[in-house]
């Protein structure tokens, strides 16, 4: 066990799953450059050679479709991308490829393949900078959508979705780059398809993703010197979705609030309030709840992000409207608006 | 420039006249008896039929060992057939039949092989280039003298992927083949509003840095000398090549029939190319010997019976299960061939 930032740890899920599997190249915009995807590759070109690991051309559908083409061939690929926003480029290759090729053409081929990809937020990131697009992904059957929120679990879902034989998005949140924590050393799993109950509470269900988990954390922390126990579920996938994780949970508390990295209309927090409706809406004690972005494109200027984003506070806020009490103020410190901390100078 | 020119001189010889004849005699039969079949309404599939245009199939099947990866276009019969594909298995799928080689879930634009390295054909313009991309990458990390080839029409050049994948290929020196059966057509629009007029496509590929040719692909031996120095070349670490094959579609765009009627090409064009057939072409160069004409005939005959019995086979074969439609969304580590 060693403690790293969440970057540090994608770099090390890197370094192992190349070294275990010598069938297993890298490639993405600046993957080789010095800034190394914000360390996340740091190392790779040389410790494994420039033809498993190399930069690319702004070439991003062709690229995905050679990941694909590569893994039809007997490899296994990690393609990273900057920013989500730059993968919508393939977004041909990997929805009418990577992720319809094993059933399309009868259950014959696998498709292993990793697609990684970084949210932005912050420091005028803007409207195409910063999308949590994941919802989309999800929303497409043959894909499996990953979304770590600790650095133990991103080495963990890492090595785990380069082993999985299916392509699968890896939607890694900017500010959680340099969050730190304890990480086990060398190769190990954490199960993809499994939420995992982050905090045991008995009075409402939050249901998170990505930094929402953090988030969801903080407020629990704070609502439970108010007398609120809040049961913390971390998604980790959002697809597909471990709904007995989830089920089980509403079943003890009666309560759902789902928080969501992105806009609200059609996102995965929608998915999860009705997905929980149609399996245990008789055990609900009051009406489902979403925390989300609102649907609105995300502005650059840090004036007009100040309150776009929900933070710590509207967790608390909403939990507390459920159980009709005061709601309790956050400390300013804790609710960042336009960066992560103080390690974050941008400029991206 | 000078692969043509030069490959002109060569003499191919008999035995690979008839091999390129039995290839393209083989694709006529199976897409005709499609045709004739499909108003039964029992190939319930957008279906692309490569009639007139069986040269380049023929002659790059000709080039091909399995151990080399073939990736094609929605119009891809000709390609599966003339590369090994089992014909069976391709009939079935467009039946939807369990026995099909996608088991009923592609059809007739997700044809695949993969015993004799067909990979696949897919069903949006340009998606199956970057496809052969990687595999030819995979080919580079082997360290092997395969050959990637992609399939592609004149009109997947005009896509941003080509575009993409052409110039990794000439960075990467990847060793991919790229045959380019220029038809004229895409669906009903001409080339005039789709490309500039008057330059070649090959020209453009050379400039992106593909070592490029450019053909008749209603002259099989052609189509055979350039594709197969393309090959040769690929083999022997030259990167990556291009081969236009200029060639034309007799029978509408998706489906069984004869579209002229619809007057989206001029006639005179239509009555060219259908005097230009690549069969009649090259058999017209062996009919003054009777053994060749007597093998010919008598190899229709026999492709003939084996497709008609394919046909029956597939319309008694059994559809896949229900429940079939609803696994295999994810394939599980057993699925890993080894």
């Amino acid at each position: 066990m060693t403690q790293m930032t969440f970057a540090e740890a994608i770099n090390d899920a890197m370094h192992v799953a190349l070294s275990a599997d010598p069938k297993l190249i890298a490639f993405g915009l600046g993957i080789c450059d010095p800034k190394a995807i914000f360390g996340t590759t740091s190392g790779l070109q040389e410790a494994f050679g420039a033809d498993r690991v190399f930069d690319i051309p702004v070439s991003e559908n062709a690229l995905t479709g050679l990941a694909v083409g590569a893994a039809l061939g007997g490899y296994k690929a990690v393609m990273v991308h900057q920013r989500f926003d730059f993968a919508l480029v393939s977004i041909d290759q990997i929805v009418n490829s990577a992720a319809k090729w094993f059933y399309m053409f009868g259950g014959t081929n696998p498709v292993p393949i990793v697609i990684r990809v970084v949210v932005g937020r912050g420091w005028g990131q803007g409207p195409t900078h910063s999308q949590a697009l994941h919802g989309w992904f999800a929303h497409v059957p043959g894909l499996k959508v990953v979304l770590p929120s600790n650095p133990r679990d991103a080495k963990g879902l890492l090595l785990e979705s380069i082993r999985d034989p299916n392509p699968v998005i890896f939607v890694e949140h900017r500010w959680l780059h340099n969050s730190i924590g304890d990480v086990p050393s060398g190769d190990f799993a954490v199960p993809l398809e499994t939420a995992k109950v982050v905090r045991e509470g008995s009075d409402v269900t939050l249901v998170a993703t990505s930094l929402m988990t953090v988030e969801a954390r903080r407020a629990a922390a704070i609502l439970a010197q108010y007398g609120v126990s809040c049961e913390v579920i971390d998604l980790h996938t959002v697809r597909p979705i471990d709904w007995s994780t989830i089920v089980k949970s509403v079943s003890k508390t009666g309560r759902i609030v789902a928080l969501d990295i992105a806009q609200k209309t059609m996102s995965v927090a929608g998915e999860i309030v009705a997905g929980v409706c149609e399996r245990c809406f008789a055990v609900l004690k009051s009406a489902p709840v979403r925390v989300c972005l609102p649907d609105h494109a995300v502005p650059t200027s840090a004036g007009l992000t100040k309150h776009f984003y929900p933070g710590t506070q509207d967790v608390v806020d909403t939990v507390a409207n459920l159980f009709d009490i005061q709601p309790p103020l956050v400390p300013e410190a804790t609710t960042p608006s336009d960066v992560p901390g103080d390690w974050f100078r941008g400029p991206f | 420039m000078s692969a043509g020119a030069q490959g002109e001189k060569m003499d191919i010889g008999r035995d690979v006249q008839l091999k390129l004849l039995e290839k393209m005699i083989f694709v006529r039969v199976v897409e005709e008896a499609i045709a004739a079949h499909y108003s039964a309404a029992e190939m319930r599939c957008p279906t692309h039929l490569s009639i007139g245009q069986e040269g380049p199939a023929a002659a790059a099947g000709l080039s091909l060992r399995s151990s080399d990866f073939v990736v094609s276009t929605h119009r891809g019969h000709a390609h599966y057939l003339a590369c090994g594909g089992d014909v069976k298995a391709m009939i079935a799928e467009l039946y939807g039949k369990e026995a099909g080689c996608a088991r009923g879930r592609g059809g007739s634009m997700h044809l695949v092989d993969c015993k004799v390295g067909f990979m696949g054909t897919t069903a949006i313009v340009g998606n199956s280039i970057p496809i052969g991309l990687g595999l030819a990458k995979s080919i580079q990390l082997n360290g092997s003298d395969a050959v990637a080839c992609v399939f592609i029409g004149d009109a997947a050049v005009e896509t941003g992927v080509f575009f993409e994948s052409a110039n990794f290929a000439a960075t990467a020196k990847l060793p991919v083949l790229f045959v380019c059966e220029n038809n004229g057509y895409s669906v009903y629009t001409s080339m005039r509003p789709r490309q500039p007029e008057g330059r070649r496509i090959s020209k453009m590929a050379e400039s992106i840095g593909l070592t490029s040719s450019c053909g008749d692909g209603n002259d099989a031996e052609m189509s055979l000398r350039l594709i197969s120095e393309a090959v040769n070349s690929i083999r022997q670490g030259r990167g990556p090549q291009f081969v236009e094959l200029q060639t034309y579609r007799w029978r509408e765009h998706c489906g069984p029939n004869y579209d002229d009627t619809l007057g989206y090409r001029p006639k005179s064009e239509v009555e060219h190319w259908l005097a230009r057939d690549p069969i009649r072409l090259l058999s017209d160069r062996l009919s003054s010997d009777a053994g060749s004409v007597e093998h010919l005939e008598q190899y229709r005959q026999r492709v003939t019976l084996y497709v008609s019995q394919a046909f029956e086979e597939a319309r008694a074969a059994p559809f896949p299960n229900g429940e079939e439609a609803y696994v295999d969304e994810y394939a599980r580590i057993s699925n890993f061939r080894a």
